[in-house]
């Protein structure tokens, strides 16, 4: 069973990452991308890391990519793309960090993991599940472990969303539009000059550098 | 073995058929339960409002016109499905069926009974019970997003997508204000599972009221601003401006004809019953109620274990829904600027503060304070919370000092 759901998902996350490639409109990317990130949240679920998948669905699929759609339908740009390339030696370099990052991937699969799941050489489960204390289920073991070994990263990654959203609300608001009173006729005015930021903009251009940085 | 449904001592052990077959029952009653809910909800909405308004409402079909929704139904159902020449073909068909599965699945965490004997295995009334529990709530109400966005955004046409673009920064600002209130109710609890908050909550004796503290902690703040924020959720009136009749025409819906129109509006009011049910499990206490042992019958009876949760259960969440028919029948649609004034600069900062002292609060008594104790606890954490707030209010530039700015 664990198997059959594996290679289904398996499918359709490679099906998915394929239509992100070969789709010629962004907004037909976007969704595939989600297809892809579902179905990796569902390999999250066949690996017992429960939190991870809900974070997986609710991070990524449910705040970024909408957050995406939400910039390709404002900025308007969800025209076919030409397929000339602005930037030489774009794809060599793609084709060279692609190899990277299969030989990356494919050495990390043979460690071992923090969460206690089996890795793909089958090597037992490691880690917390080991300590003798009582493990709690999934959510309480990544909580533990972020409040107490990881506290300091964990503030300092909060500090730098926070950092990255003030500094996107500073940006936005230097380009001299007025912020108040957007109105309700804002986002017609958006699509017509692309790239002035005002009204709700500060908090979408704060949650999209968020998610990329 | 640990699994992800293992609370449910239905999935505790080896599957077998019969598990399986009782599964996927559960399954089709819950969504045949969602289907009939909805249509009865629409007469109900429409009733009450026209009694509000002094008026009959619907009447011809069926007694006191209850066949209405179903007979409106049938009539979309029939109708010639129109597409826009414009409109992105695969993407605006997808969209309706994106609206409506979250708005099903979301109720799957949703405990409607107690413990159940069906063909001699011992189950849970409710579809499932992961651990992760209301995190899958939240994961739905992000993924239910994509229907109202993709359809107003595939129509090609401009009033759609406005409507679509509100909706997103509509759904994405409550949704935060939505998720501290359910961390107030989380810290209380300690969990996630939606069963062991039901359970937390449930009736034991008069003398729990006091000493369990709940109702101050979750009853009141987190409360409201959770039905305030379901609601902005849902596109429920007055916060329905993703679909503004007299700006938008339809709102995102403007271009859909036929069953899919019928499907959008299907998944929202779905969507605000799942919500209803959810408010009453993490608030309300879901299914617990007093049983019927005071009359005489024995608590393993067939009326203690399956009738009575059930019925308190319906009994709360119709209470929330003739709630949300009031709302709409009395309160106007709020202005776009009004909605992310109020999300961002009200409700975020009230919950959150709200989320803080209740964990102030749970820590005091894990450590053994007593009433007392608790009260001065509460009342420093509230003066710390005001000068956090006070300090915050004084970083805020004024309107002459951002007008220099620039």
């Amino acid at each position: 069973m664990t198997a059959v759901l594996f290679f289904l998902f398996a499918a359709a996350a490679l099906a998915g990452a394929l239509g992100v490639v070969l789709s010629r409109n962004p907004v037909h990317s976007a969704l595939w991308l989600v297809l892809t990130l579902l179905s990796v949240a569902v390999f999250f679920l066949l690996q017992s890391a429960q939190l991870v998948a809900a974070v997986q669905v609710i991070v990524y699929a449910g705040a970024i990519v909408v957050l995406f759609l939400f910039v390709i339908m404002l900025l308007g740009v969800d025209r076919e793309e030409t397929l000339s390339d602005p930037i030489k030696l774009q794809r060599p370099a793609a084709i060279v960090l692609g190899v990277l990052m299969l030989g990356e991937v494919l050495v990390l699969a043979g460690h071992e993991w923090a969460t206690g799941a089996q890795t793909a050489h089958g090597v037992p489960i490691h880690g917390l599940m080991d300590t003798g204390t009582d493990p709690g289920n999934n959510i309480e073991r990544v909580a533990r472990v972020l409040f107490t070994d990881f506290l300091w990263p964990f503030q300092l990654t909060a500090a730098l969303l926070v950092v990255a959203v003030i500094g996107a609300i500073v940006l936005a608001r230097r380009s001299g539009e007025r912020p108040e009173d957007p109105g309700p006729g804002i986002p017609a005015a958006e699509r017509a000059r692309p790239g002035s930021g005002s009204g709700e903009r500060p908090e979408a251009d704060a949650e999209t550098s968020e998610g990329t940085s | 073995m640990i699994s992800a449904f293992a609370s449910d001592p239905l999935l505790i052990g080896d599957l077998d058929l019969t598990i399986v077959v009782i599964v996927i029952v559960k399954t089709i009653v819950v969504f045949a339960l969602l289907m009939v809910a909805v249509m009865f909800y629409i007469w109900f909405m429409r009733k009450v409002i026209a009694d509000m308004q002094n008026r009959i409402g619907p009447q011809r079909a069926g007694p006191f016109g209850i066949l209405q929704t179903l007979a409106d139904g049938i009539k979309l159902f029939f109708k010639e499905q129109s597409e826009p020449a414009t409109a992105d073909k695969p993407v605006f068909r997808l969209a309706p069926y994106l609206a409506i599965l979250p708005a099903f699945l979301a109720f799957a965490i949703v405990p409607i009974g107690g413990v159940v004997s069906i063909a001699g295995h011992r189950t849970l009334l409710q579809l499932a019970d992961p651990p992760i529990g209301v995190l899958f709530l939240l994961a739905m109400s992000g993924i239910g997003l994509y229907g109202v966005m993709l359809a107003g955004w595939a129509s090609g046409s401009k009033y759609p997508l406005l409507g679509s673009v509100r909706a997103s920064a509509q759904l994405l600002s409550y949704e935060a204000a939505m998720g501290l209130a359910i961390v107030a109710v989380l810290i209380q609890s300690g969990s996630l599972s939606t069963r062991e908050i039901v359970n937390g909550q449930a009736w034991d004796g008069i003398g729990s009221i006091v000493s369990q503290w709940n109702w101050a902690q979750v009853a009141f703040v987190p409360f409201v601003i959770f039905l305030i924020a379901a609601m902005a959720e849902t596109n429920h009136p007055p916060f329905d401006l993703v679909e503004a009749e007299q700006e938008l025409v339809g709102g995102f819906h403007t271009e859909y004809t036929g069953i899919r129109f019928a499907i959008f509006f299907l998944a929202e009011f779905m969507n605000l019953i799942t919500m209803c049910a959810i408010a009453v499990t993490l608030f309300l206490g879901g299914p617990s109620g007093p049983s019927l042992t005071g009359l005489g019958i024995a608590g393993d009876n067939w009326l203690n274990t399956w009738v009575m949760p059930i019925v308190w259960f319906m009994v709360k969440v119709l209470v929330l829904l003739y709630a949300t028919v009031w709302v709409r029948a009395s309160l106007p649609r709020l202005r776009y600027d009004q909605l992310m004034n109020f999300g961002w600069k009200v409700l975020i900062e009230v919950a959150f503060v709200w989320a803080m002292i209740t964990a102030v609060l749970v820590i005091a008594r894990e450590d053994g304070a007593g009433t007392v104790d608790m009260l001065i606890t509460a009342a420093a954490a509230l003066v710390g919370a005001a000068i956090i707030l006070g300090i915050l209010y004084l970083c805020i530039p004024k309107r002459e000092e951002i007008e220099e700015i620039k």
